[in-house]
């Protein structure tokens, strides 16, 4: 999360090196910050009094930043344990993909509660959380961990495509910076589905195990409520329900591919969106909101 | 060829020297010599990869470094999560490490040092005759 200097930033700073330069010491290749919508360009927004969302599209952008912000923790987890260090870094490039689009709907969620993405983040209470809980899962053995980013990548990428749309040009700006990313987070676990699935035996078997773990939560990704349906008419968000056909069919695909099936299994009773939650979350958040709260206001 | 090289028939260095100093006999080592080649078909360990990146259109593919993956798949998909983090790339190569020929490190007197002193071989060393112009 930004510390309150960062969210005055007003452009990118230029931090071009290499070959361009022509630096025979500089890096082989060349980094630029690159153009994009950052979380701390909404927070200008917000604090210029340019946008200012409802409450019920605070509530709304809300539920998408706690999915991201705590699947975000889930996977920074990872960091030094994945498999391989290649691995490692994909896993945390992902995460960080994530927290991303978790502080831009949570800058914009604050804006209309005078709160700041920490605020959201930090200071918040477990029943106070809107993340659905296939999200707080734990991150189990790496295939377990394949599973819950196979589901949450091909969610979100039917989410975010078509929340370009939405009538809210915020929601719409974070989306389409999000969906791109998603895109990768999708080919990424697709395909190691398909090498967990044709690898070895004991690869397989944990492959199916950790598809098992994670389907009783897919059903309440899907659910609508009153907030959705308001929001769907009007055209500033995306009827979760209206995203289950696309999801079917394309991970359909990739189970065929790899010769798996989906997991036939109850669905989980969910709740999230109500702050209702599995006994993981309180874990969770004692461990990423402990610092911010021992040293409140604190930067770094 | 194209401006940025054809993957499957590379310049290599080895002939360059070979035309332009005939009796150089340069040595070409298949390097590396330590440990036997990694075979890409065993699944118990992943093997070498070199990653070649190019930073924008026009440039050519630089090499950023190393990597290893189980497949070229996956090898694409590691060499962008690790060295285009920061922007650097709109292009990606990646190249199984043993199927590289480098030239021998301690022939480096008899490999590169001939051109040293032919400045014949450079525009610099020519004067300009009167009269020529869009020089």
């Amino acid at each position: 999360m930004s510390t309150p200097e960062a969210t005055e930033t007003t452009g990118h700073g230029d931090i071009s090196t290499g070959v361009a330069g022509g630096d025979s010491n500089a890096s082989a290749t060349r980094i630029t910050p690159g153009n994009a919508l950052r979380p701390e360009d909404i927070a200008l927004e917000v604090k210029t009094g340019l946008v200012k969302p409802t409450e019920d599209i605070a509530e709304y952008a809300l539920r998408l930043g706690d999915d991201a912000l705590i699947l975000a923790q889930r996977l920074g987890h990872w960091i030094s344990r994945a498999p391989e260090l290649e691995e490692d870094i994909a896993l945390g490039n992902i995460a960080l993909d994530q927290l991303g689009h978790a502080r831009s709907f949570l800058t914009y969620a604050g804006a209309a509660w005078d709160k700041s993405e920490d605020d959201l983040a930090y200071f918040r209470r477990e029943h106070e959380f809107r993340s659905v809980q296939l999200f707080e899962q734990p991150n189990g053995d790496f295939a377990a961990t394949i599973a819950r980013q196979f589901v949450v990548s091909y969610y979100q990428y039917e989410l975010y495509r078509r929340l370009t749309e939405s009538t809210d040009a915020t929601l719409a700006a974070i989306a389409a910076k999000a969906v791109k990313e998603v895109d990768y987070h999708r080919d990424h676990s697709a395909q190691w589905i398909l090498r967990l699935a044709g690898g070895t035996e004991e690869s397989r078997t944990r492959m199916i195990h950790g598809l098992r773990l994670m389907w009783p939560y897919v059903n309440e990704l899907f659910q609508d409520d009153d907030l959705t349906q308001r929001l769907a008419q009007a055209g500033a968000a995306v009827a979760p329900s209206s995203l289950r056909e696309d999801f079917d069919r394309l991970i359909a695909d990739v189970l065929n591919e790899a010769e798996l099936e989906v997991p036939d299994v109850p669905a989980a009773p969910g709740g999230g969106r109500y702050g209702k939650h599995s006994e993981y979350l309180g874990y969770i958040l004692a461990e990423m909101q402990v610092l911010a709260r021992e040293h409140p206001g604190a930067s770094w | 060829m194209s401006p940025h090289g054809n993957p499957d028939a590379p310049a290599s260095s080895a002939t360059e020297i070979n035309r332009e100093a005939p009796n150089a006999s340069p040595k070409v080592e298949a390097a590396p010599e330590a440990g036997p080649a990694v075979d890409h078909h065993d699944r118990s360990t992943w093997g070498l990869w070199e990653v070649f990146v190019r930073s924008s259109r026009g440039l050519s593919h630089v090499h950023a470094g190393s990597l290893h993956a189980p497949d070229a798949a996956m090898a694409l998909r590691n060499a962008r999560d690790l060295y285009t983090r920061r922007n650097e790339g709109v292009s990606i190569w990646v190249v199984p490490a043993d199927a590289i020929a480098a030239s021998d490190p301690d022939s480096k007197g008899s490999f590169f040092e001939s051109p040293q002193g032919k400045d014949y071989r450079h525009a610099t060393y020519y004067t300009k005759s009167e009269g020529v112009k869009h020089l």
